[in-house]
């Protein structure tokens, strides 16, 4: 490698400029990714949040470009900046490049949703932890079993020399997810992508989870992007928030600008929409009908039709609006972000 | 509209239900080695018109209990008794074609929109079903009640020849939910009806319930993990651990000053979306297995509370008055 270049702290992390992801389908392309721009500091934890189908999973993926075909990312950069070498941009990197095989589970690592299927049922859990150190570190087998052993121990596994000889399928779904989180950082990444990372556990067991994360977070000083459709999580996790929806990312700021003070009626709708909010109103205030089908976004503010503020003429014409500052770093891409009262 | 009349009989009065689930060994003679109790001395009434949130967390007992309730799984033991126009019936002892009649009084909705809706079958088909096999309706009358109950619950007429696929997962609970209140039953177990759903299309889904209820005056079982939803939508809660009810409650004393060490862990494991609310600290340890439960109180290994006596003596469900009963040999005093 060339002369490693010590990265100041000004240069974020991660940055991705216009990503755009479509799907090829037999009945025409699909744009899951329009447009996105994200910038991860480092040592920080940005949250990314949406419904079902709002294109924040595939941004994640796309980070790693693990992106499968029909998907390909059409447009955008996506730039890392590693602590110590070259800055790389993810999207221009060949499907067969050697560097993408190093990055991925070295310097950006990744936890999936399901503990299960993120893990092999057919290998023991040390072999997969030692696989995971032996490809990305020049050490001998018997270091790497010493590293898996503490990793582990450090993620709360009791009695973690027996674990590494057990199978996935002997330990709690609680217990396989402490797994995966020390798989994902035996590594010392830089970045780690988790993707629903607590749903699918159970509420005790997802708040030992976040804490573990936290804690871990805070001593390795890994950057987090957490994809989660969990405002709670969202809350108690990270410090900066974007908010997608239909592949667009339509406001962004701390969490506390984004929980406290929404600014986009969609923010300010899923915010109003969770149950324990709104304990003594009969009726829970919800968003008006359903997202629309990737194939049908709507002209104009993709959001317009379900949207309360939205104004004929002006909202569902021409081309999306853009994320804009109406405050210092708190940014909404709705036409009338402005007019509309502050608080919910 | 329903009003709630608490001194009459309960619509439902579940006493001492139990489903045991055998565990074979593994070998040509498959011998039973234990039981895994998967639902253990549930006993509660039901009111009509009322709501009765369940929750815990996975393997607590809260599915089986509601399907053993309908008799879609058969009750080890225990007893269920349905109260109808002053007739009483004994559900856990019917035989087939009574049981098939009372199905038209007890119903459900499931979790999984995808997989709760036939793929073959039109909307139509699907909603109408129930009323070709209780023979209730046919032809055009049939065309007719199918029609009227698509609309109620918020779709279009048009819809009833289409097939599940064409719809998103909250308009196919609406599909789940017309197709059980059809047969304009009395009593709806709703098993995480709005889980595997996204929170601006939940609302939907529980104010249409909400709805239903207050016009039809129907009563839930509504089974939910979420404990923000079941405190929207349940008139008291029951909290389950390990098969059995370790705490019961109106909601609000539920919510507000619960009891068993359990259901403060639970509540305060829900992460706030207040940034400011900093969460509670952690209970340690993985849930209970219902085919391994520990001697004593279920939940004492995880208990910060827990004694010596509670390691040797399972406590009794016991009522600490207004309705707040209590599994537990040293309840928590309300927090001021």
């Amino acid at each position: 490698m060339a002369d490693p270049k010590h990265n100041g702290g000004g240069t974020p992390l991660l940055e991705v400029e216009d990503l755009e992801v479509c799907f090829d389908t037999e009945v025409g392309t699909l744009t899951a990714v329009d447009g996105v721009s994200l910038t991860i500091p480092r040592g920080r934890v940005m949250g990314l949040v949406g419904e079902s189908g709002c294109g924040k999973s595939v941004t994640a993926y796309s980070i790693l470009r693990l992106v499968q075909p029909p998907g390909r990312i059409r447009n955008g950069r996506i730039r890392l900046n590693p602590e110590a070498g070259d800055p790389v941009d993810i999207a221009g990197l060949r499907e067969t490049d050697e560097l993408l095989y190093r990055l991925r589970g070295g310097m950006v690592s990744m936890i999936f949703q399901e503990p299960m299927t993120a893990l092999s049922p057919v290998h023991t859990v040390g072999n997969q932890l030692c696989e995971a150190i032996l490809l990305h570190q020049s050490i001998g087998a018997g270091e790497a079993e010493r590293l898996a052993v503490g990793m582990l121990e450090r993620v709360g596994i009791p009695g973690a020399a027996d674990r590494l000889r057990q199978y996935p399928f002997e330990m709690s779904g609680g217990m396989r997810q402490r797994v995966v989180i020390a798989m994902a950082l035996v590594c010392r990444p830089e970045l780690l992508i988790a993707d629903e990372p607590t749903t699918a556990l159970d509420v005790t067991i997802q708040a030992q989870i976040m804490d573990l994360m936290r804690a871990l977070q805070a001593e390795m000083n890994t950057a987090i992007l957490l994809i989660t459709h969990d405002l709670g999580v969202v809350a108690q996790m990270c410090r900066d928030v974007a908010v997608m929806y239909l592949g667009r990312i339509v406001e962004r700021g701390t969490v506390r600008q984004i929980l406290k003070t929404p600014q986009h009626p969609y923010t300010r709708g899923l915010l109003a929409s969770l149950p324990g909010l709104s304990l003594d109103r009969p009726e829970l205030p919800s968003i008006e009908g359903t997202v629309p089908s990737l194939f049908e976004i709507p002209p104009g503010c993709p959001f317009h039709p379900r949207c309360p503020f939205s104004l004929e003429g002006t909202c569902d014409t021409g081309a999306p609006p853009a994320l804009r500052p109406p405050l210092a770093g708190h940014e909404v891409a709705c036409l009338r972000a402005g007019e509309l009262e502050t608080a919910p | 509209m329903s009003e709630r009349k608490p001194a009459n009989k309960p619509l439902l009065s579940v006493r001492g239900l139990c489903k045991y689930f055998p565990v074979h060994s593994q070998g040509l003679l498959r011998r039973r080695t234990r039981y895994v109790r998967a639902v253990d001395d549930v006993s509660f009434d039901l009111h009509s018109g009322e709501t009765l949130g369940l929750v815990g967390e996975s393997g607590s007992g809260k599915t089986t209990t509601g399907r053993v309730i309908l008799r879609a799984i058969e009750p080890t033991r225990g007893s269920v008794l349905l109260t109808r126009d002053d007739t009483c019936v004994e559900v856990t002892t019917l035989g087939r074609r009574d049981l098939k009649q009372l199905r038209t009084q007890m119903q459900m909705v499931f979790q999984d929109p995808f997989s709760s809706l036939n793929p073959r079958m039109t909307v139509g088909d699907i909603v109408g079903e129930p009323l070709v096999i209780h023979r209730m309706a046919k032809g055009r009358a049939l065309r007719d009640q199918v029609v009227t109950m698509l609309e109620r619950v918020g779709l279009k007429p048009h819809h009833r020849t289409r097939y599940p696929h064409a719809f998103s997962g909250g308009q196919r609970q609406r599909i789940g939910i017309a197709r059980a209140l059809i047969m304009n039953p009395a009593f709806l177990v709703a098993d995480e009806p709005v889980s595997a759903l996204d929170v601006s299309v939940q609302a939907q889904v529980i104010n249409l319930l909400r709805r239903f209820q207050r016009e039809l005056g129907l009563t839930y079982l509504f089974i939910a993990h979420d404990l923000s939803v079941v405190r929207h939508i349940s008139d008291r809660v029951a909290v389950m651990y390990a098969g059995r009810i370790v705490e019961m409650a109106p909601t609000a004393a539920l919510f507000e000053r619960p009891r068993h060490p359990y259901t403060r862990a639970l509540l305060a494991s829900v992460p706030n979306p207040d940034p400011d609310v900093p969460m509670a600290p952690t209970i340690h340890g993985d849930v209970a297995d219902p085919g391994d439960l520990p001697p004593g109180c279920s939940f004492h290994p995880r208990c910060p509370y827990a004694t010596e006596a509670c390691r040797n003596e399972p406590p009794a469900l016991t009522d600490s008055g207004h309705g707040h009963q209590v599994r537990c040999l040293k309840p928590l005093e309300p927090r001021v």
